[in-house]
Parts: C-alpha cells; structure tokens; sequence
C-alpha cells in the first residue's frame, strides 16, 4: 500500500523516519527504561522477536524476567496480565492476533474490564494489552478480523489504535502509564510504514483525536490503516476541487466526540470509515453520535463505509474487495457530497 | 522440570494423635484462631441465609459450611501479604484470609459502607490489601489470575505465594488447564487448592471430571495430594508443605481437598441430587467439630477458650448485621464511578 505522508501532530524538526514496528518497540523499551514494574509478556515475544517483530532485540536487552515468552495460553496470558497488574506489576500483554482474543474473552471481558467496579474502585489494573488486527495480509479468517467494536463496548476497557508511527509510539507509552486496562490494536499491514518520529520523549494523549487533513466539503471519520484511504482519497478528490477533511480519532474509547463534531459542523457531511464488517461495527457509534449531536448541521445522511458482511476471504482479489479500499472511499465521499446512496 | 512426588499421601505415617503429629507443630495461638475463623466462617453463613430468607438481602449466596477447614487450613500456612484467588462460594476464603464480617456483611446488603461499595455483592468480595484478589463469578476465571499474581511475584522478588481456590465443578474448564499449564511451565510461586465438595450445581465431580483432579498433577510434573478436605490438620499440613516449597522458588502444586457442601448449591436448591444419607454422613464429619475434638484430645485448649471465642463472634455477628441493616445504600450517582483511575 501506498506510504501516507501526512503527519498532522509530528513535529516538523529532530525527527527520523522508522517504522511502525519500531515506534512501537521504542515506546515499550522506554517505559522498561522507565518503570521496573513493566514487563512483555505472550506468546513469541522473547526468542522469536514478536510475530510482527515488535518486540525484537528485547529478549536480549532485558532478559526473560522483563520479556516472558509463554505457551499458546491466550486466556492464561491474559489472566497473567491481570494477575500482575493487581499485585503491583505494569505488564504488556500481546495476543500475537487479535482474533485470538476470543479465546481469552472471559478474562479481558468478566475479569480485567470488571474488577476495579465489582471491588468498589480499590483495585487498580495498570494492564496494557497488545493485539494486531485487520486485513489485507492475505492470513484469511481467522487472522484477518477488526474486532474493535466488541472491546468498546465493554465498559471498563479503553480501546486504542494508531494510524501512524509517531502516533503508535506516543499512544502505546501513554496505554503503559495509563492505570487502566487498555487494548492496543495495531494494524498488521501498517506495521512497515515508515513515518516521522522525534527523538525523546513524548506522548499521545489517550481520548484525543486527530484532524490529519483539513478540508471544508465533507469529513471522513476514520481510525488505523483506513486513516490513510482516507488520506488518498482526499488527494485524489483535491485535484477536482474537492476539500476533504480526514478525522482520525486514534481512541475508540474514551471517544473524542467534540473533534469529530467540530469537523462535522464545519463540513456538514460525514463519511464514517472503518475496516471492520459495517453491520454493527463501531462505525455505527460513530454515526449514530454525529446525527444525535449535529442532525441541524448535517446537509446529507451520514454515510458508514466498512467490510463486506462475509468473514475475510483468502484469495487476494477476494480480501481485497472485502474491505474498502482508496476507490471505495473515493466512490463514498463522491456519494455523500452528491446526497445519492 | 519439576519432580512428580505427591506432597501428602491418604496413608500418613507417624504422630499418636488424631491430627498425625501436625496439632503439635501449632501454638495455641494458631488453634484458637483457626477455631475463630473455622465458626466465623459457620457463623456468618448462617447469619447470611437467615437474612437472605427474612427478604433483606437479594442476589445469589452460595454457602460454604461445611467446607471450612479447607479455607482456614490453607490460609493458616500463609504468611500476611499473601494472595489468593476466591471462587463464587467465597466467604469462607475472605474470612480465612482476614477479612472484616461487618463489610461484607454490608457487601451483602447492598450498602455503600461493604467491601464493594454494593457494586459487587456476594461473588465479588476483594481486599487488594489483604491480598485476597477477589472472589469470581465465573467458574475456574480465578485460575489464570493467580497464576498471573505468582508471575508477578516471582519477576518483583516479593517472596509471595498465591493460592488459587476453586471447586471441582472447575476442573473441566480450560481456564484451569491453561492457568495450572503455565504456573507449571515457568516454575511459579503457586498453589491451585481444589475444593472437591463433590458437586456443581447437581452435577458431581465425577461426572464432571474424567479422572480424579489430583490425577492431574503428574501431567503437569507438578506435585500434587488428595486430602481429606475436613481434615484441618491435613490441610494445613499439605498446604504448608506445598506453599513453602512454592516460595522456595520450586514451583507450584495441586491439592484436592475432599469436602462436601451441607447446604444446597445456593439458598435455592433442586434437593434432588442427593440422598438425606449422603449429607447426614459429611455432616457427621463436620470438619470444625472434628478439629474440636481433636483439640480437647490434646488438652491445648479448654472450654473456656472456645467459649469465650464463640462469644466474640456472636458479638462480631450481632455487629455486623446491624452495621449492614444501619448502612446507607448507594446513590444512583455512582453507578458510572469507579470503571476506570480518572
């Protein structure tokens, strides 16, 4: 996929170029560096590197007490997660996909998410769960899914993603800070995209979303990779006179709703953009929020943009029609400014 | 990989007394409060299911008696600042582990003033600071979490020990295989303590589980007992054995406790699959009356030291409930506080 360029909240001075991958091991070698309470801990983490070679050069750094490879034990990684937190730990727990997930669902869903409520606000779960996601890799159905909307919906949880490296790297220290349970989804066709990084330290406020182009005739709301359809599709659109705003709110929860809305207010249209199946997926939330909020200034219905109801296809020009794409979304704002669906 | 002996056997040798040896390796301190805690525990159920029937209470209780050595043996061989993992029937394990009656009798209730602040209730009971990591409403969850505790311990140091309760009706679950797997695999400072009270529900243990849950210890290459669960003395005994080792740094064990529950799965019940004979016969080994016994045997104890204990925890009991009953409820502003650190 094409490499976006944009870099709305990067700095423009002292910053190199590196990859996705490497924003995100910088930001867990720095909170090691940090806190000696903060730990890896998950399948293929250690000697392998990472499936995503996130945590690669870590092992050797830190040794096996700091980055603790495990068994294919997804509900018991999880559980050790959640375990150390509440003990006095800062653990980084990594589900090598995200759609494994779902063998840990009881202990990220009725443990981590819950504890602190059910014990009266006198547990804290400073726990940060690592998960890539999406699709595009050509890993078929169950390596592919963006389950995002389920994690959102649990109160309890905060659900972060990132759409670039400066955000990845900056988002992820904030997740390992945060005394709250969060899950990280990093999207697995994004990890080799190189962006602008300062040197030292910083962070991305969770909850905060980002505006990676302005633009005055229609907003797409998007997150993670779609971020950078978005970005395409808005270049693409500029050479017909058309001004795209691309919204990307990197926190699905807590939501940034007043950024979305300001854009919205300004634009009057809203393409809502995500990776996810479009049935009840977190983009729903998203619309549902805008027309709730700022039905009056709304020129045209707020249209959803995601993937085909289908679990994800392996053969590629299958996956690839799956899931929208730069066209898709260029096809989608065209609709959205012209009010025909 | 760790060695495979068994840690305790049902043929124990040595010792004249009733408790094999073990009542004299504990001061009269220890016997006078595993007395406390074994009736605190007896007493505060049948507190609970009297104010569950007069309507003051609502929710699911699931009782414990019967079951109480395990919980007060267990926790008796621990050290302060331990931790461990509770199960749904987990009042027995709060109070093994210290907790105050007057606040989760008051959890119970619903009232601001209980452990939870009444968002949790009877399955949810913790006390971080205690090191109880909190009671579960989901079958084996509590499993992996321990585990989790003991990873934690052995990466900070901290010298701690963390005991995973849970029930036989646990034992099928991948929680426990995937929790017990790991503890195994990485050596860790736990001990996973299977309450075998012989049924789930209406299920019995050995419908449930294939073959018996201490079976499993040799296929983890951890050490493992099967204990008489009403037997304080070998309770204790067994878990002081296993969690020294654990904090010795030489890994976990498996303990099945046999016990039975006098009461019904909660205060409803089917009553139907299990005969009068089944219960009058584990009634009959009440596991307190036979630590009672056993102390008066050994002439450590006298009338007067339970006596003036019973009258401690009555007046604990008679606190606690009008403590509960005298405690505002929560206000509907709360319901959105305390999800997440702001």
């Amino acid at each position: 996929m094409a490499v976006s360029t944009a870099q709305a909240s990067a700095p423009e001075t002292a910053t190199r170029e590196i990859f996705m991958s490497e924003a995100l091991r910088e930001a867990i070698d720095e909170e090691m560096t940090r806190d000696p309470t903060v730990f890896v801990v998950g399948e293929e983490v250690g000697v392998w590197g990472g499936a995503y070679a996130v945590t690669q050069g870590l092992l050797e750094k830190w040794g096996p007490d700091r980055i603790v490879d495990t068994p294919i034990a997804e509900a018991a990684i999880a559980g050790l997660g959640i375990g150390a937190a509440l003990t006095g730990s800062r653990p980084i727990a990594e589900f090598m996909y995200s759609d494994f997930m779902g063998i840990a669902m009881d202990q990220i869903v009725n443990q981590a998410a819950k504890n602190r409520y059910m014990f009266g606000g006198k547990a804290k779960l400073p726990l940060t769960y690592r998960a890539p996601f999406g699709a595009g890799t050509g890993n078929a159905a169950q390596h592919t899914q963006s389950l995002e909307a389920w994690f959102a919906h649990v109160p309890g949880l905060k659900v972060i993603t990132a759409s670039t490296p400066y955000d990845a790297k900056g988002l992820l220290k904030s997740a390992i800070r945060e005394d709250n349970v969060v899950i990280m989804f990093e999207h697995k066709a994004i990890y080799a995209m190189r962006g602008h990084v300062p040197e030292g330290e910083y962070l991305v406020p969770i909850g905060v979303a980002d505006v990676k182009r302005e633009g005055d005739d229609v907003s797409v709301i998007t997150y993670a990779r779609q971020t950078h359809h978005a970005l395409e599709a808005a270049e693409q659109l500029a050479a017909e006179g058309i001004s795209v705003e691309v919204v990307d709110i990197r926190s699905l929860y807590p939501l940034d709703t007043d950024t979305i809305l300001r854009s919205v207010r300004k634009t009057h249209r809203a393409v809502v953009l995500y990776e996810a199946v479009r049935f009840g997926g977190f983009g729903a939330e998203i619309a549902s929020q805008i027309q709730e909020l700022a039905f009056d200034d709304l020129d045209a219905p707020v249209l959803r943009v995601g993937a085909a109801h289908a679990p994800v296809p392996f053969s590629e020009p299958l996956e690839q029609a799956s899931f929208p794409g730069t066209a898709q979304v260029v096809e989608s704002i065209r609709q959205s400014l012209q009010g025909v669906y | 990989m760790a060695e495979q002996q068994p840690v305790s056997t049902n043929g124990r040798a040595g010792g004249g007394d009733a408790s094999n040896g073990v009542l004299e390796q504990l001061s009269d301190d220890q016997l006078r409060w595993i007395y406390l805690i074994m009736r605190r525990i007896r007493r505060f159920e049948e507190t609970a299911e009297e104010a569950f029937r007069a309507a003051k209470m609502r929710g699911a209780l699931h009782f414990y008696i019967g079951e109480e050595a395990t919980a007060t043996g267990v926790c008796a061989a621990l050290d302060d600042g331990d931790f461990i993992t509770s199960t749904h029937r987990g009042h027995g394990h709060c109070i093994a582990k210290g907790a105050r009656m007057d606040k989760m009798m008051a959890e119970l209730f619903g009232r601001t003033t209980g452990y939870c602040g009444g968002k949790g209730g009877s399955m949810h009971i913790a006390d971080i600071e205690l090191g109880n990591l909190g009671a579960n409403g989901i079958v084996g969850a509590g499993i992996p979490i321990a585990t989790g505790a003991a990873l934690g311990s052995k990466l900070r140091k901290d010298g701690k020990v963390t005991i995973a309760f849970f029930g036989d009706g646990a034992g099928p679950t991948g929680a426990f295989h995937e929790g017990v797997n790991v503890a195994a695999t990485m050596n860790l400072p736990a001990v996973f303590v299977c309450e075998n009270n012989q049924y789930g529900m209406a299920t019995h243990a050995d419908f449930a589980n294939a073959a018996a849950i201490h079976n499993r210890g040799p296929a983890y290459g951890i050490p493992s007992a099967s204990i008489d669960g009403n037997d304080l003395f070998e309770v204790y005994a067994t878990a002081k054995t296993a969690i020294d080792r654990a904090r010795r740094g030489e890994g976990p064990t498996l303990i099945e406790s046999r016990t039975y529950r006098h009461k019904g799965h909660t205060v409803l019940d089917q009553k139907n699959y299990r005969t009068k004979e089944e219960i009058a016969e584990w009634v009959a080994r009440d596991p307190i009356e036979r630590f009672v016994k056993a102390v008066n045997e050994s002439e450590r104890l006298d009338e007067d030291d339970f006596q003036a204990i019973d009258g401690q925890i009555e007046r604990e009991i008679e606190h606690a409930v009008a403590f509960a009953e005298a405690s505002p409820w929560p206000t509907v502003d709360v319901i959105e506080r305390d999800v997440y650190v702001e």
